[in-house]
């Protein structure tokens, strides 16, 4: 069901709310945290939703969209509530701003947050310089960004490290999770050496690869260093250096990945990068600060041949895609 | 800080407690089922196989290694279980993941007797220790009726497939029925323990691996709100719920002779009597959780006299939901004359300090109303009614309900006023569900437990002793139904025989309709 209220107040949004739980039966029963999506007024307000109600199926929850129009437009709000079947486990409230307000979501949001449960920040798009200090990331215990969406991603990773703050959390780093597992995987076999040196290979302006890096770096406390590989393939491989041999895991084609190790047969494994809802979904599943993930980043200037300064070019398809 | 960090055995520099993201993938390791064809397998092993695979927690290299008594070569076994994937699956399908793991497939055909198969099967297994790499360590999963488990496990300790060494284990996977009485039971683990020492033995009790169930654990030791109020002070009876929809035809073979308390009484109702009843465990470690099991199932018996304090019966035909059903005899479950029940109730107490003067009231049945389980722990009436009798004629017993499938969830019933001028209270319920699109996502209990078991995870896993212990309980009431009486009719479509009404209302209780 999809109600529209158009030129209308956060107040009236909550009557809505109100009366379809009394005439639907109970709607809002068993949601476990708020998640407030912050976008421009822009066709990325579906993918934000469509990916955000497939995380709901894991986390029911209620959806805030805070979709930022027109600046120069007269003060206007339009308010759209979407249940049951339009919203996944979920209740979505679309909030278009326009004019002045546009700048002051967090006045529109506040009334409408579900009392008591957490809530979780989330900038799909471009996201502001120190997440914990903006606004909307100022109600949330739990913010995620997305360096791989920035014009710039490893000058926005560069900005996450100088700007965190307990409670931060970027998507490059979920994307990251199959790839540290299977690392983390190898190391639990014989034989037991200790890694001496470590090399991480992906294109120039994935953020992945350097959080990769930095994790390494941070985890075993030996040499780390950052390669090139031609863009469109992400991270493209790791390689451990140990007395018998290198433990490598590699991924040529962005969705099969080989795991090499002295003495073993190779194993192929499957790689494929993630997609947004399934990132999400993981970040949803904890709402304490996340101190690796912090780690990995104080790391990465310890890593050698790593590129801070901005990449050539706009907005890289590759960088979107993940690692 | 600047030292390198060792890498030693059990020591792994990239695993941190604090990494709660980082999944823990299973070791190398390969998987042989015995028994491939049967259901378990086919609708929930290999999904749970691929599924776990999908969601990568498989370690790269897996295997899969089919034995039966059919005249297949791999590729057959292999259509076989992308059949059962695709069907039954609860993932989507993506071909990558499945390529991969059809490489790891083997099938080794021959029978049980047969020991030219068996030094087959041992080649096998060393094949792929050399081609994908699983290391020595293999699981087998026995999707066999017990009666077969001697002849099994001998060929296992005979080709030397059960021997462990420091760097590589072997374990052995056995399902329900753990025997059929206390004798029988404690046969099997000797059998069973003479080739895998009990700590590579694992006992799938499926309920176990469900995420409610695990959730009893946290609603009453991560809560203070209910643990004040969980003894015989506040508690009046629990009742304890497992109702089936579906009758016995598919089972026909199986359920002759075993019969509902056998079938679940005995391995589901008693474990989620002991997660209700049992002290908090210092820690959530294998150890202490099967410690307080055990101690709460030490304390726990049958209540006499048992003609009056169980009930039994078989369904007869009947009205179903909406759907004409036959009776247990006319679809061929039962021989005729079979005295194998289809229902079973009884009634427990546990003789601790907490729980004196509690019964615990458990049913299980065939053809019953609807399709639930449930955990029910009613509370006693409030001492004292500031209110008039008129008042309160429609306030039931507050309670508090876990169910656990379908619709998993909690619910606590509580009195409130009715709006109005006049005062009365009436019992309303509060529903916590975790959505019903929540299962969608949450993995399905033979995941769980198949993880565990390649991760050598034996926390959701029954031992010997807890098996032992509720034969204990349960062998003096099957005692006396062998020798007194026979099951009493009802028909399909209801809530069983009035037996268990009457049982229950000697007690001065009634059952709650789930």
């Amino acid at each position: 069901m999809i109600i529209d209220l158009p030129s209308t107040t956060a107040s009236a949004v909550n009557h809505a709310l109100i009366d379809i739980r009394e005439r639907g039966g109970a709607v809002a029963v068993g949601r476990v945290l708020n998640l407030v999506i912050v976008t421009d007024d822009s066709a990325q307000v579906e993918q934000s939703i469509e990916a955000a109600n497939e995380a709901s199926m894991e986390h029911p929850c209620r959806v805030l969209v805070v979709a930022r129009g027109l600046k120069r437009a007269g003060t206007r709000l339009d308010a759209q509530i979407r249940v049951g079947g339009d919203a996944g486990a979920s209740e979505v409230l679309v909030l278009r701003l326009y004019g002045p307000l546009a700048d002051h979501g967090d006045s529109v949001v506040v009334p409408l947050l579900l009392a008591d449960c957490p809530v979780v920040t989330w900038w799909p798009g471009v996201s502001p310089a120190a997440p914990a200090i903006d606004p909307l990331g100022q109600l949330a215990q739990r913010r995620i960004t997305d360096a791989a969406a920035a014009a710039q991603p490893i000058k926005a990773l560069e900005s996450r490290r100088t700007a965190y703050t307990p409670g931060d959390t970027d998507l490059a780093w979920s994307r990251l999770t199959p790839w540290r597992a299977l690392l983390a995987a190898a190391l639990d076999l014989p034989p037991y050496e200790d890694v001496d040196a470590v090399t991480v290979t992906g294109a120039a302006d994935n953020p992945s690869t350097d959080l990769l890096a930095g994790w390494l770096r941070a985890r075993l406390e030996v040499p780390v260093r950052r390669r090139t590989s031609p863009p469109g393939g992400g991270i493209h491989a790791a390689v451990l250096e140990r007395r018998s041999g290198p433990v490598e895991l590699v991924r040529p084609d962005g969705k099969v990945g080989t795991l090499r190790q002295p003495g073993q047969p190779d194993r192929q494994v499957p790689l494929r990068r993630r997609p947004v809802r399934e990132c999400l979904a993981e970040e949803l599943r904890r709402l304490d600060p996340d101190e690796i993930y912090y780690a990995a980043l104080q790391a990465m200037t310890e890593v050698e041949g790593r590129r801070t300064g901005a990449t050539k070019g706009s907005r890289s398809a590759d960088a979107r895609r993940g690692p | 800080m600047n030292m390198a960090m060792k890498v030693a055995r059990r020591i792994n520099p990239l695993v941190d407690p604090r990494d709660k993201r980082l999944p823990r993938i299973a070791g190398p390791c390969g998987v042989v089922i015995f028994g491939v064809t049967g259901d378990l397998s086919r609708k929930k092993l290999m999904p749970a196989i691929y599924d776990l695979a999908n969601r990568g927690l498989l370690p790269p290299g897996f295997a899969l290694v089919g034995f039966a008594r059919r005249d297949w070569a791999d590729e057959n076994f292999t259509e076989l279980v992308h059949g059962a994937v695709r069907e039954h699956a609860r993932t989507p399908f993506r071909e990558d993941v499945w390529r991969q793991l059809s490489e790891g497939i083997r099938f080794v055909p021959g029978s049980f007797e047969d020991d030219a198969a068996f030094d087959e099967l041992a080649e096998v297994v060393a094949q792929l220790d050399q081609e994908r790499g699983t290391g020595g360590n293999h699981a087998f999963y026995l999707a066999i009726p017990p009666a077969m488990f001697p002849v099994v496990l001998k060929q296992l300790a005979r080709t030397g497939l059960a021997e462990q060494t420091a760097d590589q284990w072997r374990r052995v996977v056995i399902e329900k029925p753990f025997g059929h009485d206390l004798r029988s039971a404690q046969e099997l683990n000797e059998i069973v323990n003479d080739v895998f020492p009990e700590e590579s033995v694992y006992r799938i009790d499926h309920y176990l691996g469900k995420e409610t169930v695990q959730n009893i654990l946290a609603l009453r030791f991560a809560n203070q709100l209910y643990e004040p109020i969980w003894n015989s002070h506040y508690v009046d009876h629990v009742q304890i719920t497992m109702a089936e929809d579906i009758g016995v035809a598919g089972r026909a073979g199986y359920y002759d002779g075993i019969g509902a308390a056998r079938d679940v009484i005995q391995n589901h109702l008693i474990q989620l009597l002991a997660l209700t009843a049992m002290e908090e465990p210092l820690s959530f470690s294998p150890e202490s959780l099967r410690g307080e099991k055990i101690k709460v199932l030490s304390a726990t018996e049958p209540v006499g006299p048992f003609d009056e304090t169980t009930a039994r019966g078989q369904y007869l035909g009947g009205w179903q939901g909406g759907t004409k059903v036959p009776g247990v005899f006319e679809e061929g479950g039962l021989r005729p004359g079979s005295t194998t029940e289809t229902f079973a109730a009884i009634t427990l107490e546990v003789d601790n300090r907490r729980w004196a003067g509690v019964p615990f009231f458990l049913r299980t049945g065939k053809r019953l109303g609807r399709r639930v389980t449930e955990i029910a722990v009613i509370f006693k009436r409030a001492p004292h009614l500031p209110f008039e009798a008129t008042m309160t004629e429609e306030l039931g017993q507050n309670a508090l309900v876990i169910r656990i499938q379908p619709d998993e969830g909690v619910t606590i019933r509580f009195g409130s006023k009715v709006p109005g001028t006049t005062m009365e209270v009436r019992g309303v319920t509060m529903d916590f569900r975790y959505g019903s699109a929540f299962t969608e996502s949450s993995p399905e209990a033979y995941e769980r437990l198949l993880l565990d078991v390649l991760r050598g995870e034996p926390s959701l896993f029954p031992v010997n002793a807890e098996v032992e212990l509720s034969w204990e309980i349960l062998d003096p009431v099957l005692e006396y139904w062998t020798k007194h009486g026979k099951p009493e009719p009802y028909p399909a479509g209801t809530w069983g025989p009035q037996s268990a009404d009457r049982m229950i209302a000697q007690a001065g209780r009634s059952w709650r309709r789930p």
